[in-house]
């Protein structure tokens, strides 16, 4: 027996209720699909079906994008900043009272191991609304001058990657500011924010103020047509991104896109090693590298870069994979078959263009969708490793000699959303700082998320911040869309 | 909270509170054992309250300082949640606060109820400004060279309230909650004549998640209290907007008093009336007046 074996702790499921099918969330109410379409939601970890959903079309849209605008004009919109500002606490207060409950669907609906879902996802998605809950009240004195107004409706679109945490990011800064909104939950994740539109009730929010429709592709790209539409947030895929950006010229509607990553975490000599391992970890192999700000690239000086992938390597022996369940996993499930597919074809190109791949031991489930925590070295800048992003446990270990160097091949991407800095020294930290293109840089820490902290990227990853003071601007008119 | 006993037949007869202070988390008398009667607007009895002497004053900044390094301590989101906490139990307290700004200020029961909505709505409105006072009123500064700099707002540490001597719990709300949000903590002297709502708000705070000494509460004379908190060394900074309308009490004088120690001061709005309270303040101005500014520097190269 290893020193790492430890008994099964599995949380219990009986904490939730799935029921066996949903409707489409419009109007404060439950309601059928127009053409009685559904889809199927199924447990990443087991293949186990767990609930029949809605796919709403054409007609569902419409409803539900005019339930929102009456309830932006009648009643949300016209409603005092503190009258909001409350309904917005109650919400948070109410997803930390039922955080269990979240954490375990979360989990069961999308593969991210339980320690996870209860102690990232769930508690920072409560903090969101927490914090922009008291915005809603204070908005003039945010800096975006006197009595700032909502855009009206807002289609928000959101990944499968953190589905309750991106709904928050989402709704909470679109409600603080006075906007309504129609909210498309990934079509592999739509469980979480199904129970959310019970918690809306018990938070007795006005009906139309939110609306889920669930769906795929097709039920988003329908969505953000949509005339009755005044902003567009997504988050997603860099491709789907450019569409959006594309179909929505020399219209009125404003888009934020929080997008793809291939973000650089960059090792100097002197960093404290045994921390720096502990950070690259978290930052590829959190949420089974499913993160858009991932540090899917690490960067390490040559004279530490033996040392670094040997420790690096023994480390990850140590990392447990399997049941998201058990309270002791580390990595869990890919989210989808379709994803294991993607990771799985570009882990193959790295071996065939010539990278050294490695994975540690480990044995993997046999139902369901997995792939182990793995590291490529010997990766060039022109590999396919080393460019796209995969979106996987996958990490391309680079080297660099100078500081100049370093930057010049954290930059070498179409991406710009993410990067980390390890250093003992502060200079070196700012240094860099300044000369990263990306929207967040950690030092000496990497994958920390805040409800203060903005976030969000530069170049290809997209445009717009979410969270803190500058997460209100997207929401609120600006002189150029008057 | 007094209501005309009945001994007559089958009527009972209500079990009324001691009012006293708050130190420390503790309810103690005082410890001069003196006590005041206190009487609502139409003259009737409500309750004899701690009549607080210089060593209650005393005693309570020894609780705040006390308390201070661990509340400035906590993140700004965890002071956020436990202040608005307090405003949840508030509300649950609604029907004594009315009862007793009723009877103290001589209004109706149900303009009292509309008092108590807007102390609760302002005691929320400043929860809220915990996690970002920092971001309105803080900056990053483009100094001329390579060096990072950046400017916050820390809480100055221990901070005398007066509280307004007339709005016994909008204006006592409206005073005290921005000297916590940052970190601060409080020696609070309750309005003179109406203090029954400040030692109520106490007991909503030791029932909170409040830590002890964070806030503290004296009843009695202002005249007496006051200069006694405007010359200590160990109190950073003192809001004197209860000195407006205070019998033998002249803000001046206290400032004077203050000036021995650089106290921070803010002084009364108005000299012989109070601001209109009901109105939503224009800004995080009264918190910012119980904040010092850090700027850090460091400088930027490989």
């Amino acid at each position: 027996m290893s020193p790492f074996e430890y008994a099964p702790a599995p949380e219990s499921r009986s904490v939730v209720d799935i029921a066996s099918s949903y409707g489409l969330f419009i109007d404060g109410e439950f309601v059928d699909p127009a053409d009685g379409t559904m889809f199927k939601t199924v447990n990443p970890a087991t293949e186990e079906v767990l609930a029949d959903v809605a796919e709403a079309g054409e007609t569902d849209i419409d409803r539900a994008v005019r339930a929102a605008r009456r309830a932006q004009e009648t009643v949300w919109g016209p409603m005092p900043g503190s009258e909001r500002a409350k309904y917005l606490f109650r919400i948070a207060r109410l997803l930390a009272e039922r955080s269990r409950e979240f954490a375990v669907l979360e989990t069961l609906d999308n593969g991210k191991p339980i320690r996870e879902s209860r102690d990232v996802d769930v508690p920072t998605a409560a903090a969101h609304f927490f914090y922009y809950a008291g915005w809603a009240d204070k908005l003039d004195h945010a800096g975006f001058g006197v009595a700032p107004r909502p855009h009206g409706v807002a289609a928000q679109v959101i990944p499968w990657n953190f589905p309750l945490l991106m709904l928050a990011w989402k709704i909470a800064p679109a409600l603080a500011t006075g906007n309504t909104v129609v909210l498309k939950p990934a079509e592999t994740t739509p469980l979480s924010a199904l129970l959310f539109a019970d918690l809306l009730r018990q938070a007795e929010l006005p009906p139309g103020v939110v609306n889920i429709v669930t769906g795929a592709r097709e039920t988003g790209a329908m969505l953000v047509a949509h005339p009755g539409i005044d902003k567009i947030a997504f988050t997603g895929s860099t491709a789907v991104g450019k569409r959006i950006a594309r179909e929505i010229a020399g219209t009125r509607k404003t888009v934020t896109l929080e997008l793809g990553g291939k973000a650089a975490n960059i090792l100097f000599d002197d960093a404290p090693i045994d921390q720096a391992v502990e950070g690259i970890v978290n930052g590829i192999y959190f949420n089974q590298g499913q993160v858009c700000c991932a540090g899917s690239r690490l960067l390490v000086q040559e004279s530490v870069a033996d040392e670094v992938v040997d420790r690096l390597k023994e480390r990850l022996a140590t990392l447990r994979v399997g049941d998201p369940m058990d309270k002791n996993t580390d990595v869990g499930a890919i989210n989808s078959a379709a994803q294991l597919e993607r990771i799985t074809r570009l882990a193959e190109a790295g071996t065939a263009e010539g990278a050294t791949r490695w994975s540690p031991a480990c044995d993997l489930p046999e139902q369901g969708y997995w792939f182990p925590p793995t590291v490529f070295t010997d990766v060039s800048a022109a590999h396919t490793i080393a460019r796209e992003e995969i979106f996987g446990p996958v990490l391309s270990v680079l080297t660099f000699r100078t500081p100049d160097e370093a930057v010049a091949k954290a930059n070498n991407t179409p991406y710009g959303l993410s990067a980390g800095v390890w250093t003992e020294k502060g200079s070196r930290i700012l240094w860099m700082a300044d000369r990263l293109k990306a929207g967040v840089v950690w030092a000496n820490t990497f994958n920390r998320f805040d409800p203060t902290s903005p976030f969000g990227g530069y170049k290809e990853s997209g445009h717009g911040r979410e969270g803190g003071r500058h997460g209100l601007a997207p929401y609120l008119v600006d002189g150029s869309t008057d | 909270m007094a209501t005309t006993p009945t001994t007559s037949t089958g009527t009972r007869v209500d079990v009324r509170k001691t009012y006293k202070l708050f130190i420390g988390g503790a309810f103690p008398r005082s410890e001069s054992g003196r006590t005041y009667e206190v009487t609502a607007a139409d003259g009737r009895f409500l309750a004899n309250a701690a009549l607080g002497s210089r060593k209650d004053a005393r005693d309570a900044v020894v609780a705040a300082r006390a308390a201070q390094k661990g509340w400035a301590g906590a993140t700004a989101y965890n002071r956020g949640q436990v202040l608005y906490r307090v405003a949840e139990l508030l509300e649950g307290r609604r029907a004594q606060f009315v009862e007793e700004v009723s009877a103290g200020e001589g209004i109706s029961r149900g303009d009292a109820d509309d008092v108590v909505s807007a102390a609760v709505d302002r005691w929320v409105w400043y929860a809220g400004w915990a996690d970002k006072v920092a971001q309105v009123a803080g900056s990053a500064n483009p100094v001329a060279g390579p060096y990072f700099n950046l400017s916050v707002p820390e809480p100055t540490g221990v901070v005398a309230v007066l509280a307004p001597q007339r709005s016994s719990l909008l204006g006592l709300v409206s005073v005290l909650a921005p000297v916590l949000v940052t970190g601060n903590t409080a020696v609070l002297v309750s309005s003179e004549r109406r203090p029954l709502p400040a030692i109520t708000l106490s007991e909503v705070l030791a029932t909170s998640d409040v830590p002890k000494g964070v806030v503290n509460v004296l009843t009695g004379r202002t005249a007496e209290i006051a200069p006694h908190l405007a010359g200590h060394l160990d109190v950073n900074a003192i809001d004197l907007a209860g000195a407006a309308l205070a019998d033998g009490v002249t803000w001046g004088a206290l400032e004077a008093e203050a000036a021995g120690s650089i106290k921070r001061v803010r002084r009364p709005a108005l000299d012989d009336a109070e601001p209109d309270w009901t109105a939503v303040p224009d800004g995080p101005r009264r918190i910012l007046a119980f904040t010092e500014t850090k700027t850090v520097w460091h400088p930027k190269g490989v």
